[in-house]
């Protein structure tokens, strides 16, 4: 064995898959189902993981985080569900206009920041539009176990609510839904207030959804532990600004459209990550020294490391100004 | 190859021995001629041929001989393995993980057969066949944690990971260097390493615990750590400490190089993929100093190291009473002449003793 402290590895473990079917579910979300390529079975995983998927986009390439959504014992298929989003970066619309039943991918082993407490006398789940995907794997987990759960569902209309008429059927006692279209909304200090001691709160959905769900259980008085959540972020567009690596010993452009990671990635320079949605921490790299403003938009660090200016995660922040080193 | 297995014991008469095969592929912990603290964490993806690093769980001479130690351990004190009711997952996880390994790292040794649910499981050194249905805990005569390790070498501590933090919820614990699962059980990562000096200080901890909280599915890694027990006890638990402690007093220079021991955990550490815990096998190997100075590398190596050991380490380790004893009997295989680096016995290379 060797005593060098290992590097961080950028990423996951791969999987080479092909896309063994490509079902649309209504006009925003698709559900894409993969096969290994040889032949062998997945990996089981724990409900609430995700993988990221490599999309080879012309000579770019992007890598999103999906939540697995497949039962978590059929070990034959993985299944992601895309929304596509048309104001994004283009993933999901890589994913909606190129991708293709047959065609060669890579994914991610999966990884699993939103897994649940098994410890949980009951579970109960909140859902928010396209956050319904973890709660897919987990309901199948916990039906395989004789798990507690049910399950409040929030969508924009019956037309999109992805998979609701399918869970009401198999499981009508557990599973209410909410259509914002038809006025309905979740009954959330009712619900919360309610909950036997020992339940655990899964939530993921809009940010706006997350930080309710968080505050009413708070103010309620549920431990905080308790209540779990998930929400990858995109990153987002923002002005382009330059940045000094200064292990690497290059400087980099930071385009409009790509993130400070992609653009190291770009440059050649491994830069360790798992999520790339500023969850799961990986990326957190030190701060040299500065002279400008950092646009924090990850979860991970807390206010005081934001107002520091001394770290950074760069798979969904950036940064304005005249000077970014970073010890990388 | 087809391993003989040994037919020893590892208390009373202690007539554990180490074959020629066994000492090469000792797994010697120190890499330089001194020794510190790191987390010094590899990816555990096979390694040579033939050394302890190359299976997914390595099987040796003292299988058979171990797994019958560890059931004599069990019939005195249950409690050496316990399993939090949410841990049963992690159970299953972990005896899919070693049937799975083993059957296809030895062939010849054991086979697992699987149609859907129903499992069949045979482990020839052990004279073992089991037909059960995975995930039903009735098929099997006890729960799948202990099933799977009393026919696995090794301590098992299986960490539940949650809010960030790893929790020792579940194990199998019998070959231990001094700790105790049923007084740990529940605790969390930093409860459970608090009687460990220096590391804390040295931010350690937090660094492994970062570490460990990311290893993910498909990447296990692994590292060294080391002790010293004197006699080929495997169970050398704070519960039995009043039969084993006084035998660190009853060594004589005439007897340290058959009873002192140098005892080294190959730690491996698995993300479980259904129940998203960690597995945290702790593998103990032991060997006699007159067998371990067979090797001019390691001997010279081993002198150096006792000898610079910083006293904290040394107390902590248990050994800080017998070190001047250790440092008299080592010195005769240091001639001063330097070592190569790395942990390798290298006895193509190494020069032999000039004394």
């Amino acid at each position: 064995m060797s005593a060098a402290p290992q590097k961080a590895k950028a990423g996951a473990e791969k999987i080479d898959v092909l896309v063994s079917a490509v079902v649309p579910l209504n006009d925003l979300v698709t559900r894409f189902e993969f096969k290994r390529t040889d032949g062998q079975d997945f990996p089981p995983f724990s409900a609430g993981a995700h993988t990221v998927v490599e999309m080879q986009d012309e000579d770019r390439t992007r890598l999103n985080p999906y939540s697995l959504m497949s039962d978590p014992a059929d070990t034959s298929t993985y299944a992601i569900s895309v929304r596509r989003d048309d104001q994004g970066r283009g993933g999901s619309l890589f994913m909606h206009q190129n991708v293709s039943q047959g065609d060669p991918m890579v994914i991610t082993y999966p990884v699993n920041l939103f897994a649940l407490d098994l410890r949980a006398r009951k579970h109960i789940f909140f859902a928010g539009g396209i956050g319904i995907t973890p709660f897919m794997a987990m309901i199948a987990q916990l039906e395989r176990s004789n798990g507690h759960w049910e399950l409040h569902y929030a969508a924009r209309s019956p037309e999109l609510a992805s998979y609701a008429t399918e869970l009401k059927a198999k499981h009508p006692a557990n599973v209410h839904v909410y259509y914002d279209s038809e006025k309905q909304a979740i009954d959330l200090g009712h619900l919360l207030e309610g909950q036997p001691l020992g339940t655990h709160a899964y939530v993921c959905g809009p940010a706006g959804m997350i930080q309710w769900v968080h505050t009413t259980a708070a103010e309620l008085g549920w431990p905080e532990d308790n209540v779990h959540s998930e929400e990858f972020l995109a990153p987002q567009p923002g002005k382009p600004f330059q940045v000094r690596l200064c292990k690497s010993d290059i400087t980099i452009d930071v385009g409009e459209n790509e993130s400070l990671l992609e653009a190291m990635e770009r440059c050649g320079v491994e830069a360790p990550f798992l999520c790339r949605g500023g969850a799961c921490g990986q990326c957190e790299t030190d701060v040299v020294e500065h002279s400008g403003t950092f646009d924090h938009r990850d979860h991970w660090l807390d206010e005081a490391e934001h107002a520091s200016g001394e770290k950074i995660m760069p798979c969904v922040s950036r940064f304005l100004g005249e000077t970014l080193v970073l010890d990388r | 190859m087809t391993i003989q297995f040994n037919e020893e014991t590892f208390r009373d008469d202690y007539s554990f021995r180490n074959s020629d095969w066994a000492i090469k592929r000792f797994p010697f912990p120190f890499h330089e001629d001194s020794y510190m603290y790191s987390v010094n964490m590899e990816q555990h993806r096979g390694g040579p041929a033939g050394s302890v690093y190359e299976k997914r769980f390595d099987v040796d001479e003292h299988y058979v001989s171990e797994m019958r130690d560890r059931a004599l351990v069990l019939d005195d004190d249950p409690l050496r393995c316990q399993s939090l009711p949410h841990m049963t997952l992690a159970g299953w996880d972990t005896l899919e993980l070693i049937m799975v390994s083993k059957s296809e790292d030895y062939p010849d040794l054991f086979e697992l057969h699987r149609d859907g649910d129903q499992w069949h499981w045979i482990n020839r050194p052990m004279g073992i066949e089991q037909k059960f249905t995975f995930l039903d805990e009735t098929t099997l005569p006890c729960g799948p944690l202990e099933y799977i390790t009393r026919q696995a070498q090794g301590d098992f501590a299986v960490l539940d990971q949650r809010d960030e933090m790893l929790w020792m919820d579940a194990g199998m614990i019998t070959t231990q260097a001094d700790w105790s699962l049923d007084f740990d059980i529940g605790m969390n990562f930093f409860e459970w390493h608090a009687p460990v000096p220096l590391a804390h200080e040295m931010g350690i901890f937090k660094r492994a615990l970062k570490f460990l909280l990311n290893i993910q599915q498909g990447a296990p890694a692994r590292r060294l750590n080391w002790t010293m027990t004197v006699n080929p006890l495997l169970d050398t638990s704070p519960e039995n400490y009043h039969k084993w402690g006084i035998q660190k007093t009853q060594m004589t220079p005439e007897t340290i190089g058959a009873k002192q021991h140098l005892r080294v955990e190959l730690q491996t550490f698995y993300r479980l993929p259904r129940s998203n815990a960690l597995l945290f096998p702790i593998r103990c190997y032991l060997i006699a100093f007159q067998d371990l100075t067979t090797i001019p590398k390691w001997g010279r190596r081993l002198h150096r190291v006792i000898r610079d050991l910083p006293e904290e380490l040394a107390t902590y380790k248990g050994f800080i009473d017998n070190r001047p004893m250790m440092l008299d009997y080592l010195s005769q295989f240091d001639d001063g002449q330097p070592t190569s680096p790395g942990i390798w016995p290298d006895l193509a290379s190494e020069p032999a003793l000039k004394k």
